[in-house]
């Protein structure tokens, strides 16, 4: 295997990497309004509104030491993209812009909430961040759905005369993009990272709130599985190879087992499934795409591949080595704090708000 | 305006923009990990008031800089990204590595420090604090190293199929002869910043007369503010002397337009202030030193310098000749009136924050507190000093570079996305303006909200907790 080939593997594991933990902390936002509204899930009398903000703290505390690592998964995808090829990062990027505008905008309003909303002790205050955390959580994984399946089921992309391969640029405007399919591929993403949010809520939380989680992943985990298995469907058929068959089955299996798992109690082995599925999807969605990075609709000439989009030999042999080196320790460090912030938390472990009106 | 004057602009807000915050983390957060550092050696539960006073102050300023980093690093390829695709396979391995190894340390063992206390033992949550400014240094080597290659590109080669430049020699990008005094330069300037920023908030705190118990601590705070400024402007002073002399040598228009001098000159002035027209032929200068500009320039008071007429013909022979080329420029000057200026204002801001760094220290000499409220101003204006010097350096640095983008490879004009319309670029420039103006309201509010509510007095809370108890920090 070639190192642009690696590369094309390794950006697909970042990608993984970046669902697969950002992936439950989205979740978890979007799951403020569900499990911490007054009243929980169900009409619960206990669940006061001091009892619900308590339970939004929860909540929030289960992904506080995490998400901000997270997110650094799609900055490192989107860094080595950069690096290992060059000109699907400038097409791609240049061709999402004004989606690419609103996920950031949804991820800095949904990052300053999580580091300020509990600075102040005001309900006004509260609510506002609140709400930007839920729209945030919502949007930036709609959006990632949207764009990644975009980049699969090709694009409009020309090649200007005299540029050399891989420097096609899109020709298309913001309603190209926001085609069934990929809106399709938004939600799916969106109902995993809310089903692998409930399965997080249900193995870091205890108490009323740990049954509702379950109680919730079941009901959208179903959902998901629906959605996910049309849009794979409907993928496979257009654009499948019997790899990405086998990585469709795979993934629709083990959100089944996970939606099973958690219906008999095992919340650690049913977030391990849709985990697996997480990694399923986004490797159906790049056997998909091979040897492509980003097909274009209008002439298959002008598509940018793994050959023509990389970088030479030496900036691809300096990343491989940095790769192999760093990735393991970033994965050992980042495993660790997991570790550190093992405990299931309740409503009892909420300290009083910090005294600033 | 044309859509690399909106995508010129929205970078200059932008980065400017993050470059508020940066240099408050890198700087913050070694004062923050040296007073935890220096609670857990001693248990004067002063110094832990002030790791955990400073500390919130340091998050609310890092969540700010890393939101704003994250739009940077999508700009490339939403904007440039001809640039982009012309040099990303240099400029992209530091980004990938700044990532790698820096974003994912800081965020990391922030989280631990923010969550850990009594979860972790004492001596490791001192550590993280050490282990995130370390992150922070290493963010901005790598990212340092990519500007520097704009400014000196070096370690490539030319690849005429590909038509863009490829990496040589990696080790000579990350060892760049402008990355390495730019870097201490960078560095040493972000302490000042931190260290003007504790100084003043301790002052203020100082002032505000809290507690006579607390005079101690907040003039032990001022006074270890003011030495870190102090030190670091003498880094700053050393540094941007030798980067004087590198940048005369490999972008001596840069250097020319530092001064707006036209002709070229042996014995070369530098005016401190002058008047007139800077945009055009002439300015009438009110105090000038002769000859300082050669010395700045080479370390020889009479050395010839090369004026920026004489260096534009150069150009215009050289890389003029064909108007599809990516190097083809009507003017090949940087806009001198703001060259000039922000070069001016980097160092005149910086002056005044060593004077102001000095002046406490000395009435604070000798077990002295300050409490004429007069040190107000000192207090808010010392921080904003430093900070600004740091934007001004910066402006100088990017405008002086024009109209390259890459020195001497490719120009701003070409390295433009070609299928991003003005009205989108527009847009989006509207959009971070307003998402930035409210966050830099909401920031400031906040920051002085928590600095008028100074440090707590402090409960042991890095004794291990057991399972059942509530938790020392929640969101
Ligand atoms: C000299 C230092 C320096 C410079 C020139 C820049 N940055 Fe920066 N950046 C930092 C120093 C830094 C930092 C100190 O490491 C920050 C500031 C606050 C923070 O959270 O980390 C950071 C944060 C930060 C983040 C968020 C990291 C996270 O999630 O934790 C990103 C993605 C970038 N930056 C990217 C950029 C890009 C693409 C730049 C070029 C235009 C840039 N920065 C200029
Ligand atoms: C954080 C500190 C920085 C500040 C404050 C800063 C400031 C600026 C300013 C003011 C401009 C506009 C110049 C003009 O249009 O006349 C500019 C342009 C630019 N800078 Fe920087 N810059 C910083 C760091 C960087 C870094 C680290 C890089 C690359 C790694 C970079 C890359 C660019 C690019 C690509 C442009 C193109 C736009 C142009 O030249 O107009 N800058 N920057
Ligand atoms: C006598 C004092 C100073 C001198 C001689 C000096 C010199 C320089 C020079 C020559 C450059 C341009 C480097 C280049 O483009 O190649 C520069 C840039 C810069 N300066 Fe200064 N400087 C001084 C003080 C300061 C102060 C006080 C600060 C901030 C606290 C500061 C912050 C910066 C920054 C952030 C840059 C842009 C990044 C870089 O290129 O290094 N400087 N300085």
């Amino acid at each position: 295997m070639d190192l642009a080939t690696f590369w094309f593997i390794l950006i697909g594991v970042l990608w993984i990497g970046f669902l697969a933990l950002e992936g439950f902390d989205f979740g978890v936002g979007m799951l403020l309004p569900v499990l911490g509204k007054e009243g929980g899930l169900s009409g619960d009398p206990a669940v006061t509104p001091a009892e619900a903000e308590k339970r939004r703290r929860v909540l929030l505390t289960t992904i506080g030491p995490h998400w901000d690592g997270n997110e650094v998964w799609l900055l490192t995808a989107g860094g080595a993209t950069f690096a290992a090829f060059p000109h699907w990062y400038a097409t791609m990027f240049s061709a999402f812009y004004l989606p690419l505008l609103i996920l950031l905008v949804a991820l800095i309003v949904r990052n300053m909430g999580f580091e300020y909303r509990h600075k102040r002790d005001n309900d006004t205050w509260r609510r506002n961040w609140d709400l930007s955390i839920i729209a945030g959580s919502f949007v930036a994984p709609l959006l990632v759905g949207v764009a990644l399946t975009n980049v699969v089921r090709g694009l409009p992309l020309e090649l200007p005369a005299g540029a050399p391969a891989g420097a096609s640029e899109f020709t298309g405007t913001l309603f190209t993009l926001l085609n069934p399919m990929s809106l399709l591929g938004g939600l799916v993403i969106v109902g995993l990272s809310l089903t692998h949010g409930a399965f997080f809520t249900a193995l870091k939380t205890d108490g009323s709130i740990r049954a509702e989680a379950r109680e919730v992943g079941t009901k959208v985990g179903v959902v998901t599985a629906l959605l996910a298995v049309i849009l794979l469907l409907w993928l496979g058929v257009t654009q499948g190879t019997v790899w990405s068959w086998i990585t469709t089955a795979l993934a629709a299996v083990s959100l089944l087992a996970g939606i099973w798992f958690n219906t008999q109690g095992s919340e650690g082995k049913a977030f391990a499934a849709t985990m697996v599925t997480t990694a399923m999807a986004v490797a159906t969605y790049f056997l998909v795409l091979f040897p492509n990075v980003m097909p274009s609709t209008t002439n298959p000439d002008w598509s940018l591949t793994i050959e023509n989009a990389a970088s030479s030999p030496l900036t691809l042999k300096i990343m491989t080595g940095a790769a192999l080196v760093f990735t393991p320790i970033v994965l050992a460090y980042t495993a660790w704090t997991y570790w550190i912030f093992r405990k299931r938390l309740t409503t009892a472990h909420i300290p009083a708000p910090v005294k600033v009106p | 305006m044309s859509n690399v004057d909106l995508a010129r602009w929205q970078f200059a807000i932008t980065t400017v923009y993050h470059f508020l915050f940066v240099p408050i983390t890198i700087g913050l957060s070694a004062i923050v990990a040296w007073y935890h550092t220096r609670y857990v050696r001693r248990k004067n539960p002063d110094d832990m008031r002030l790791a955990k006073f400073f500390g919130k102050l340091f998050v609310i300023n890092f969540a700010l800089g890393l939101v704003t980093g994250i739009v940077q690093e999508f700009q490339f390829g939403m904007n440039w990204s001809d640039y982009s695709r012309f040099v990303g396979d240099i400029f992209g391995a530091p980004l990938a590595f700044e990532a790698l190894l820096a974003f994912f340390l800081e965020s990391t063992f922030l989280g631990l420090w923010i969550f850990g206390w009594g979860r972790i033992p004492e001596k490791l949550h001192a550590a993280t604090m050490w282990i995130v400014h370390i992150g922070t240094v290493l963010s901005a080597y790598f990212i340092l190293a990519a500007n520097s290659f704009m400014q000196n590109p070096v370690g490539f080669r030319f690849n005429e199929v590909t038509g863009r430049a490829e990496m040589a020699d990696f080790i000579a990008v990350l060892t760049n002869k402008v990355q390495l005094v730019t870097f201490p330069h960078v560095i040493f300037s972000s302490y000042m910043v931190g260290g003007a920023v504790v100084m003043g908030v301790a002052i203020y705190r100082m002032l505000k007369a809290d507690p006579p118990a607390d005079q101690g601590m907040w003039r032990h705070a001022a006074r270890a503010g003011a030495v870190v400024t102090l030190v670091a402007s003498l880094g700053v002073v050393v540094s941007g002397d030798i980067q004087g002399k590198i940048m005369t040598e490999v972008q001596p228009m840069k250097m020319a337009a530092a001064e707006a001098l036209y002709e070229t000159q042996t014995r070369a002035p530098f005016s401190v202030l002058s008047i007139g027209t800077l945009d055009g032929s002439e300015a009438t200068e009110i105090i000038s030193i002769p000859g300082l500009l050669s010395w700045l320039g080479t370390g020889d008071w009479d050395a010839e310098i090369q004026g920026i007429n004489d260096l534009r013909r150069v150009y215009a022979e050289e890389y003029g000749g064909d108007p599809d080329s990516i190097v083809f420029d009507t003017t090949y000057t940087p806009f001198i009136p703001l060259t000039y200026w922000s070069f001016r204002f980097m160092m005149g801001l910086g002056f005044v924050a060593m004077a102001a760094s000095a002046a406490v220290l000395w009435a604070t000499r000798s077990g002295r507190f300050l409490s004429d409220r007069k040190w107000m101003w000192v207090a808010i204006l010392t921080p904003l000093a430093p900070l600004f010097a740091n934007s001004f350096g910066w402006i100088f640095t990017e405008v002086g570079r024009q109209p390259w983008i890459v020195h001497e490879l490719m120009t701003v004009q070409s390295g433009v996305s070609p299928s991003v319309s003005a009205a989108e670029v527009l847009i989006s420039m509207i959009v971070y303006t307003l998402v930035y103006a409210i966050l830099a309201v909401v920031e400031v509010k906040l920051f002085i909200t928590y600095t008028r509510k100074g440090a707590e007095p402090y409960e042991d809370d890095e004794t291990s907790a057991s399972d059942d108890d509530t938790l020392a920090f929640a969101y």
